[in-house]
């Protein structure tokens, strides 16, 4: 391996890392919103959300890429590959997102939701104080766990064109006639960044139990 | 509509694609289930190196993405000299990987069983493997029962992977047609619904056995 070999599995590590945090962004607020959607039992979107997650769940990643970047030009939605691959993990991780913030509202006492209708609040100042800081600290674990999945889901994109670590990695190997060097490059890069979101939940969950203690 | 009727004529191709990713994931299954059994005994054992070494491959096979596993498998085993043609590696990575995340999860099944129930079986004289196949495997995976279920979604999920090394499964199917034909909205939703068909049949299966479990109580 040459060092321009690893500079370009570096940088794979960057458009994974990128591509992980881009999905990570889009996926968890709308996997929320599609939770919430059938919390509130919201008429058509809530039969909807049902089957998004029941197919999409289904649906291997590499499958459902295919399927965006190939497909939607057909119906006049063309994508360029970078696109059509945070749209794909965007869509893939939303539908976990949106089990584990269901299952996490499924949970909440609803007498706090009827306090607060006793103290007068409306239905959005209620969701805004009382259940979402509560509902984020439960669902925070299962999160992060989604985010990691995520991070080892971003090779599905190779299959679209996108040089992310596993792709960098294969091509050194092929070039090289030498895979192993490279694969375990990757190996550590993957697990380096698996690590980094596993400690920013520990650090996260600490500064809350801190700022939880009663002074 | 031509579409339909194109994939409908390649139904063959489709249907064998499927064929092989219902039997990589079948095979894969019971494979990764029973070794990952064995594994967990390691994991849950009281003999220090055996546990630390088991340990250290379920972090290592949680650490990788499946498919630099696969890649691993393909491209790594011929530069040692074992040479394998691409369905069977792609067999041999599935389990490999997946073994892992079995062994892994009737551990923490098993650490949820009570420990007077081992100790019941001990007071009955059981011990060693019949302690473990008689006592603890039943009610552990019967616990583990939609876990594993899970698992084997993401088995099934995985299994799309090995398009890449050219292996002749679903999306590889659906992926051909699409290329011949330039069907590709109609063919992948084709694979999409098959896929979507198979996971229903595992959650149907899940549910059945819940039932049983709840029986068995």
């Amino acid at each position: 391996m040459t060092g321009y070999d690893v500079y370009s599995i570096f940088k794979g590590a960057l458009s994974t890392i990128s591509l992980s945090l881009a999905s990570i962004a889009l996926g968890v607020p709308f996997g929320l919103g599609c939770a919430l959607a059938r919390w509130y039992r919201i008429p058509v979107l809530s039969p909807l959300v049902i089957s998004y997650v029941s197919v999409v769940r289904a649906t291997p990643a590499v499958t459902l890429a295919l399927l965006i970047y190939f497909a939607l030009p057909d119906v006049g939605l063309s994508l360029d590959a970078v696109s059509a691959a945070i749209l794909t993990l965007t869509l893939s991780t939303g539908a976990f997102n949106t089990e584990i913030w269901r299952g996490a509202l499924m949970a909440f006492p609803r007498d706090q939701l009827d306090s607060a209708a006793a103290f007068g609040m409306s239905r959005a100042q209620s969701l805004r104080l009382v259940v979402l800081p509560q509902v984020f600290h439960a669902a925070l674990p299962a999160l992060v766990n989604e985010m990691t999945l995520q991070v080892k889901s971003t090779p599905a994109v190779a299959v679209i064109g996108i040089v992310e670590i596993t792709r960098a990695a294969m091509r050194v190997g092929a070039r090289t006639y030498d895979p192993l060097p490279p694969f375990a490059l990757a190996l550590v890069l993957y697990s380096l960044i698996v690590s980094a979101f596993v400690i920013a939940q520990r650090t996260i969950e600490r500064r809350r139990e801190i700022a939880g203690r009663p002074a | 509509m031509s579409g339909f009727a194109i994939v409908w004529q390649n139904r063959q191709e489709m249907l064998s694609g499927f064929a092989n990713t219902v039997t990589l994931s079948a095979l894969s299954l019971i494979f990764s289930l029973v070794l990952g059994a064995m594994l967990s005994m390691a994991l849950n054992g009281r003999a220090v190196f055996p546990r630390r070494l088991a340990a250290l491959y379920v972090d290592a096979m949680r650490c990788v993405p499946f498919l630099l596993f696969a890649y691993f498998i393909y491209f790594g085993l011929p530069a040692i000299g074992l040479r394998m043609d691409n369905w069977i590696s792609g067999l041999i990575a599935l389990i490999l990987y997946n073994i892992a995340y079995m062994a892994e999860l009737l551990r923490a099944s098993w650490r949820s069983l009570p420990a007077d129930t081992i100790e019941a079986g001990h007071a009955f004289g059981f011990h060693g493997l019949g302690l473990f196949l008689r006592i603890i495997l039943p009610p552990v995976a019967l616990a583990a029962v939609p876990m594993i279920g899970n698992q084997t979604i993401q088995i099934i999920k995985d299994s799309a992977f090995l398009t890449i090394i050219a292996v002749a499964e679903l999306t590889h199917a659906a992926t051909s047609i699409q290329t011949t034909y330039f069907v590709p909205f109609v063919s992948f939703i084709t694979a999409i619904a098959l896929y979507w068909m198979l996971c229903m049949v595992i959650e149907t299966g899940v549910a059945f056995a819940g039932r049983l479990a709840e029986a068995r109580r």
